[in-house]
């Protein structure tokens, strides 16, 4: 299979700071990847390199085939672009910027109204509002119906759901995976851990590197941890108290409980035990299942 | 590189944005009007009322003729006729009067005499310059044409008794306005086509627009050309009300070729625009982009020769003032509106303003990148 995006050994600084280090990963073509980071791990740095938009000092990439650097003028018609501050005319309505973005790539709306009708069919209620007069949620429907208008190859998301609520965020995901159906890449960023598990592949990005590329389920495996959920009546000295133990490795609030990655020699009766000892009551250690939140924590950590 | 089609989809969506913006449209006619019709009447250089204090030491027909055609003029009023210097000197100290003109002894017999011309004296308060020099300006004057009328009845004498006397050409009645107006116009295009194109442009980058704009197959310099040429549009409509009003309400009409005003307007709006846009290219914020724009306009204004002469500035001004855009224009404006000047006479001026026009836009789409 073919890639459509192959990135090899994308450097790219901002004076002194490294905002992308040697970066190196590539997407199949028809695969949703997403690209999981906090922020300020080079994730718009990444996008504005794909997008023809940044050089980068060091390394290729090719998207669709097409090298950033040398063939950005035919990229831009491959790619459709989300950028993570909304891109649109707000003083123009909903169908002047659809017809807007058609028509600069010379396409009818209609000719491709298909790919978008799903994502469309919410938003077809109300087509003379002013994009600036909509919901985080249908901004961001707008905005993706406006990056797909042309029928792009590839399609690249830079935290496409920051800002919006919990039930838009599903309903984005559900549209990225109809689009995926139809054979369109795509490569989406998120901060968000739990969007993380609806992607095919992930990458873990941090401080300008790539810490790891591979499925959910293959990625929580790989753990090779024992994590534990502990939680206690006063949270903050149990904090407090778990780094203070030996065999605990880590620990780390997750959630209303802590999260502890420990060695394999840790029995949670005796460090209930011990952590009484210290003075601490209703201590409960029971196992858990790691996720891509706990692995992240691993990786960033053994990083520094 | 240049697409007519893709150009054509970029200007409706700004003609589109353009007249949705609450602002814009208004800012149009509104500002013409307030600049054309309040300034005129703030900024007024015009002296009347100008007041004269006469010492009258000749006490003859003649004297008191030059007195009586002085307070007859609508610019003067002549305030005494006295006979002490130190009396009209004390009008002048406790702002009564202007300017002083003092009739020497025997200038009447002197004069029919021939020989040595007597010298009519005429003094002005320098604390309030204008009026005092414009004032005595006048006041020389109108003793001239009673000098001549008196001359041309004693049959026989000469009457180039007095030397010289100042006409104003092309402006006959010295009107301030006349000379403002066409000016302002000039202001109207430098506000309007600096500005509207460059807070255009950076508010594109500020609410992120442009980012969309980019990632789009639209070439740099149909992006470019999309951002000019609605301010020409716009410069033909400012000038268009400008001359509206100053011939609607200052009776003032172009003494020459409407066309040629249109034609260095057009041109003067592809230099202003140009300049907006180019700011706009190196300015990350609106307030940067007001700043600097604000940085070339008060140059513009100061030493264009809207308000100080050209020719009055020293002479290392002056010669800055040929890389000064609106300078030409200025220049054209004032010589079509009064002398009634035509494009060839004005060759020169033309020229300089569209090569300041392409260079400019040069800039202006040169500087513009897609990629950092």
């Amino acid at each position: 299979m073919n890639n459509a995006i192959d990135i090899r050994g994308i450097t790219k600084k901002y004076g002194s700071l490294t905002a992308l280090d040697n970066v190196t990963f590539s997407v199949p073509e028809g695969m949703m990847l997403g690209l999981i980071g906090p922020d300020g791990a080079g994730k718009t740095t990444l996008y504005r390199i794909l997008t023809t938009l940044l050089s980068p000092d060091a390394g290729t990439a090719t998207v669709a085939g097409l090298d950033t650097v040398k063939d950005y003028k035919g990229i831009r018609a491959e790619i459709g672009y989300m950028p993570e501050r909304f891109s649109l005319y707000q003083d123009l309505t909903v169908n002047e910027n659809l017809h807007f973005f058609a028509s600069l790539f010379g396409v009818k709306v209609e000719d491709n109204y298909d790919l978008i009708a799903p994502i469309f069919h919410q938003l077809s209620k109300f087509p003379n509002r002013r994009a600036g007069a909509l919901s985080g949620g249908m901004k961001q429907k707008l905005a993706l119906g406006c990056a797909l208008i042309h029928r792009p190859k590839v399609l690249l998301l830079d935290e496409p759901t920051t800002g919006v609520d919990a039930v838009s965020r599903s309903e984005f995901w559900d549209m990225l995976a109809t689009l995926k159906e139809k054979g369109i890449t795509i490569l989406v960023s998120t901060s968000y851990m739990d969007e993380a598990q609806r992607c095919e592949r992930i990458a873990l990005i941090d401080k300008g590197r790539i810490l790891d590329v591979n499925t959910p389920e293959k990625l929580v495996e790989g753990l090779g941890e024992h994590i534990y959920n502990v939680s206690a009546e006063k949270m903050y000295p149990l904090l407090e108290a778990l780094r203070s133990l030996p065999e605990v490795k880590n620990c780390y609030t997750f959630g209303a409980t802590l999260h502890i990655a420990t060695e394999s020699g840790f029995h949670p009766a005796d460090a209930i035990r011990r952590l009484s000892d210290m003075g601490l009551t209703d201590v409960k250690i029971y196992p858990a299942n790691g996720d891509i939140e706990d692995l992240f924590i691993k990786l960033a950590g053994n990083g520094e | 590189m240049m697409n007519i089609r893709t150009l054509g989809i970029l200007l409706r969506k700004e003609i589109l944005l353009m007249k949705r913006n609450p602002f814009i449209p208004r800012i149009i006619i509104a500002m013409p009007l307030l600049v054309m019709l309040v300034l005129p009447l703030v900024v007024n250089l015009d002296v009347k009322n100008v007041g004269i204090a006469i010492v009258d030491n000749d006490r003859t027909e003649l004297s008191r003729r030059i007195a009586s055609d002085m307070s007859a003029s609508e610019a003067l009023s002549v305030k005494a006729i006295g006979f002490s210097y130190e009396d009209a000197l004390s009008l002048v100290e406790n702002g009564k009067a202007d300017a002083i003109v003092v009739i020497p002894a025997d200038y009447s017999k002197k004069l029919s005499i021939g020989g040595e011309v007597p010298r009519l004296e005429v003094d002005a308060n320098g604390v309030n310059a204008t009026k005092g020099m414009i004032g005595a300006n006048y006041a020389a004057q109108s003793a001239i044409a009673t000098l001549k009328k008196w001359m041309g009845e004693q049959a026989g004498v000469e009457i180039d008794a007095y030397g010289g006397s100042v006409v104003n050409l092309f402006n006959p009645t010295l009107d301030f306005r006349n000379y403002m107006i066409p000016a302002l116009m000039v202001v109207l295009i430098i506000i309007i086509c600096g500005f509207l194109p460059a807070l255009n442009l950076v508010s594109e980058k500020e609410t992120g627009t442009i980012e969309a704009m980019n990632v789009s197959p639209v070439g740099k310099f149909t992006f470019v050309l999309s951002k000019l040429i609605p301010y020409w549009i716009v410069g033909i409509l400012v000038i268009t009300v400008g001359m509206l009003i100053g011939w609607l309400v200052y009776g003032l009409v172009p003494a020459g070729n409407i066309v040629s005003i249109y034609l260095a307007a057009i041109l003067f709006s592809l230099v202003m625009s140009g300049l907006g846009v180019a700011i706009a290219n190196s300015s990350s914020t609106i307030l940067q982009s007001i700043f600097v724009m604000f940085a070339f306009i008060m140059v513009f204004q100061l030493m264009g020769g809207l308000f100080t002469p050209v020719s009055s500035m020293p002479e290392w001004a002056q010669m800055v003032t040929y890389a000064i855009p609106p300078r030409y224009f200025i220049e054209i404006m004032r010589s079509v509106y009064l002398k009634g000047a035509t494009v060839q006479d004005l060759w020169v001026q033309y020229l300089a303003l569209s090569a300041f026009a392409i260079f400019l836009c040069g800039v202006a789409a040169k500087t513009y990148r897609k990629r950092s």
